[in-house]
């Protein structure tokens, strides 16, 4: 192998990812004094966080009465009880106090008529523990990731955050079962790049593109999931994985659930408004799993609209102008541009679409990531958050707008954690050599592959498998076969190649080092699926159409070594974190 | 006569030819700028023909189609897909926009795709933005408010919020600076409609306390003046805001106030 210069750094933490969580991290590392590097591989403000639309929640009560116990009741409900409680009770009650913050960052959040930030209704979002709807979704128009992303970068500008843009980090550095570290790779020019820090925090978002149609970007290849899965830990619930009702159909590109929260609704070939039937009380606003089921049913009983009768239609035509124009001015110009609609006139025509990973890497409320070894343990210098980590409070089902809160909640929770366990300027240990030959080794072997499968193509075949194999409704033979063929996909990489051998912006070796991150996210996936021998949330067994709280109120373990696994499981946190709120009990499931 | 010797690298040569293996009648060419720093080769033009047949209407989704399945060594960026990243900003029949929105049926003739224009190339269509980056960095971004209650928000209007529009969506793809001749020819000392729309979206933010400092900082016949009103910035915003208007207002309220 030909011998690579490597470049060293000393950092107290490094943050890896730069999005909503990321930088909302590396803002709070900054405050507390810590020398902190943020390593990206896209500019911050390309992150996918950027996409996010309708809102974030946060019991603020600005629009009506609202309480964060109403906000954690919903919460758990949506996760059809697989969060764990004491997080999702850290979540909830932080939350006001997080959006608060960042309208005072300066994110232009639209307003009420006495100037207080608007909120609107989101799915699953209810009052009084599921007696109404609630306006609990704080938004900047159809543009609140955006608006977030940017305010939190200009953040990270103030507080003078050393950004690392455009590398591409490649493992992370173990000792002892502790993290000391991360490699990656300069973009710009080729360098490889080998960070010493006390704590890593990991924030590289979802892996969406595992799938063939997902409104995740083509960056959402969950890098530092698989890097934790090559550190031989495992992941967590991999098998939620979060279909949004109205993705536009064709594209996949994300329309809000803010569009329903307005008044939108979706409608069926016979011009019915079939939500009516399986939510009576939410309709369009019962939370996405049971949205996306039922659009399912609708289209594969025949009552798809189109000439293949495979979608459905999202109406808008009947609101007021004026909420179009102020409140939805986003999904109007996507509908436009990648529909062909114009929504003052036309329904949207939409599909279930994946969107969003409920598992990830496992940590507590504190953001440190957890293994299994007899018990539940922290590993030492590592920290997860963001789409990355299962914390859990999304559990088997996340609702909408829960994902921008729970990016700055727990952004701010990791970097209070490393700021209590991280002395500055502490001197770092030395770090084995074979772990840096290790990840140099893959690196190499990647970069220099000559065989006869093209990357693109693995991908496809990939996608291909996922979207048919473990999609909306899964069964055990679908399941087995998801197994087998994304196994063989798997094998496929032995005779993969890689044309452009260079080190600067190697585009082509990036999206094969980002498909031997998203294989092995597949595996880990499809496995935990096949193995979830019941209906939760968005893992609806048509086998197995029932809960099974006895058996699975219990959160999967992957453990992936190539394409063999390992699944074990945890128990749910069954207690809160204080006094202030009383455990939920699982009851069943209805909107 | 004068003799004008270009530098290395400025002379683009005819590249590969990649012909059709699919058999398609429906082909179109596309042209594409390729340069990799890593040899010592000047920069070409690569033409692919390429199936529309089977492509996707967007200009994103002919280069993702070259990429996956004729040549995976050409380089670009892009992320979200749907215009909201500002990621693969380039320029396209010779006009700046998103691959990612940019219907090539809009484009006569053979497709030529090019990097945003006078920027440094760092490969193919990747282009240099770290000066862009810096100015936007030098207007601070943030808001300076003293507010310190950590139990309220600040209130603003709808009014004062309503200000806002047209000027927080900015994705800073670039598209606007890079067509900008002044921006060509001044890009290191001009801030360029990109970085002066962000200026104004602090500026004019009522929740904002600094807006007098914000207004003298920008107040500069480089930084500022260099704007000469040419519009082309506004008319290759792919978000469809309008720059050129707010470099106006900047002057009209220097122009105006007692800064």
């Amino acid at each position: 192998m030909k011998a690579y210069n490597i470049i060293d750094h000393e950092y107290d933490v490094v943050v890896l990812g730069a999005g909503g969580s990321g930088l909302r991290a590396a803002v709070g590392l900054s405050e507390a004094g810590l020398k902190t590097a943020c390593i990206s591989k896209v500019f911050p403000t390309r992150s996918h966080t950027s996409a996010a639309q309708g809102g974030i929640s946060a019991a603020l009560g600005n629009m009506g009465e609202d309480d964060w116990r109403w906000h954690m009741y919903d919460t758990v409900k949506g996760a059809d009880w697989l969060g764990d409680q004491d997080s999702i009770e850290y979540l909830c009650k932080e939350a006001p106090k997080a959006v608060l913050e960042l309208e005072k960052y300066g994110v232009p959040f639209s307003r009420t008529e006495e100037g207080k930030i608007y909120q609107r209704p989101f799915g699953g979002m209810t009052k009084n523990y599921g007696n109404g709807i609630v306006q609990r979704t704080c938004a900047a128009a159809d543009r609140t990731g955006h608006a977030i992303l940017h305010t939190l970068y200009g953040q990270a500008l103030k507080h003078n955050t050393e950004f690392f843009i455009e590398y591409f980090a490649l493992d992370l550095l173990m000792k002892d079962g502790e993290c000391k570290g991360l490699i990656a790779w300069n973009l710009n020019d080729g360098t490889i790049h080998r960070f010493r820090a006390h704590t890593v925090i990991i924030a590289t978002g979802g892996y969406g593109k595992v799938y063939y149609s997902a409104t995740s970007a083509h960056t959402c290849t969950g890098d530092g999931n698989a890097m934790v899965l090559r550190a031989g830990l495992p992941l967590q619930d991999m098998e939620f994985v979060q279909f949004h009702p109205t993705g536009i159909y064709g594209h996949g590109t994300l329309i809000s659930e803010g569009v329903r929260g307005e008044g939108g609704y979706l409608v069926n070939s016979k011009g019915e408004r079939f939500m009516e039937r399986y939510a009576p009380n939410a309709k369009d606003l019962a939370s996405r799993d049971v949205v996306s089921r039922s659009m399912s049913i609708e289209i594969n009983e025949g009552r798809g609209v189109g000439k293949d009768q495979d979608h459905v239609h999202l109406h808008l035509s009947h609101l007021d102008k004026s909420v179009i124009e102020n409140r939805l001015p986003g999904i109007t110009e996507a509908a436009r541009l990648f529909a062909n609609v114009d929504v003052t006139k036309d329904p949207i025509p939409v599909v279930p679409t994946v969107h969003y990973n409920m598992g990830g890497i496992p940590t507590n409320y504190k953001a440190e990531v957890l293994t299994m070894n007899g018990s539940e343990k922290t590993v030492p210098g590592l920290m997860a958050i963001g789409e990355a980590a299962c914390v859990s409070v999304h559990g088997a089902n996340r609702l909408g707008s829960n994902s921008l809160i729970d990016l700055v909640v727990f952004g701010r929770a990791a970097a209070k954690r490393a700021a209590e366990l991280v002395k500055p300027g502490t001197p770092h240990e030395e770090i084995p050599e074979t772990e840096t030959q290790k990840c140099l080794d893959r690196f190499d072997k990647l970069r220099n592959a000559q065989g006869d499968n093209s990357t693109a193509d693995l991908r496809l075949s990939m996608q291909k498998t996922m979207q048919s194999k473990c999609a909306v409704f899964r069964t055990e033979k679908n399941l087995k076969q998801g197994v087998d063929e994304i196994g063989k996909t798997y094998d496929g990489m032995d005779s993969i190649s890689v044309k452009d051998k260079s080190l600067v912006f190697n585009t082509d070796l990036v999206e094969t080092l980002e498909f031997d991150n998203l294989i092995r996210q597949a595996v880990a996936t499809v496995d935990s699926a096949y193995h979830r021998k019941e209906s939760r949330g968005a893992h609806a067994r048509e086998d197995y159409p029932k809960r099974d709280d006895e058996k699975f109120m219990q959160h999967t373990l992957a453990w992936c070594d190539g394409k063999n696994t390992k699944i074990s499981y945890r128990p749910v946190h069954q207690s809160t974190l204080t006094n202030e709120v009383q455990y939920f009990p699982p009851q069943e499931r209805v909107y | 006569m004068v003799q004008l010797s270009l530098p290395k690298n400025s002379e683009i040569k005819k590249g590969k030819y990649f012909k059709d293996k699919t058999g398609s009648k429906n082909l179109r060419k596309v042209n594409i700028y390729r340069w990799d720093p890593s040899t010592d080769e000047g920069p070409r033009i690569d033409t692919y023909e390429v199936d529309m047949d089977n492509c996707p209407s967007k200009v994103l989704d002919i280069l993702n189609k070259i990429k996956n399945e004729i040549d995976s060594t050409i380089t670009y960026r892009r992320s979200c897909a749907h215009g909201v990243c500002g990621s693969c900003a380039m320029n396209m029949g010779g006009k700046n926009g998103l691959a990612c929105t940019t219907p090539h049926a809009e484009i006569e003739g053979d497709i030529d795709i090019y990097p945003l224009p006078h920027l440094k190339v760092k490969k193919d269509l990747i282009g240099d933005l770290d000066g862009l980056y810096k100015q936007y960095q030098s207007i601070e971004p943030w808001l300076k408010n003293n507010s310190t209650k950590e139990t309220t928000e600040i209130y603003q209007s709808k009014e004062d919020r309503a200000k806002l529009d047209g000027a927080y969506e900015c994705i800073m793809c670039a598209c606007c600076s890079t067509s900008c001749p002044s921006y060509w020819w001044n890009g290191d000392k001009y801030l360029g409609p990109a970085v002066l729309l962000q200026a104004y979206r602090w500026i004019i933010d009522s929740r904002d306390e600094e807006r007098k400092a914000r207004l003298k900082k920008v107040a500069d016949e480089l930084k500022l003046y260099r704007c000469h009103t040419i519009l082309n910035c506004t008319n290759a915003c792919p978000k469809g805001l309008n720059p050129a208007k707010a470099i106006a207002e900047i002057k009209k309220m220097l122009a105006t106030a007692n800064v």
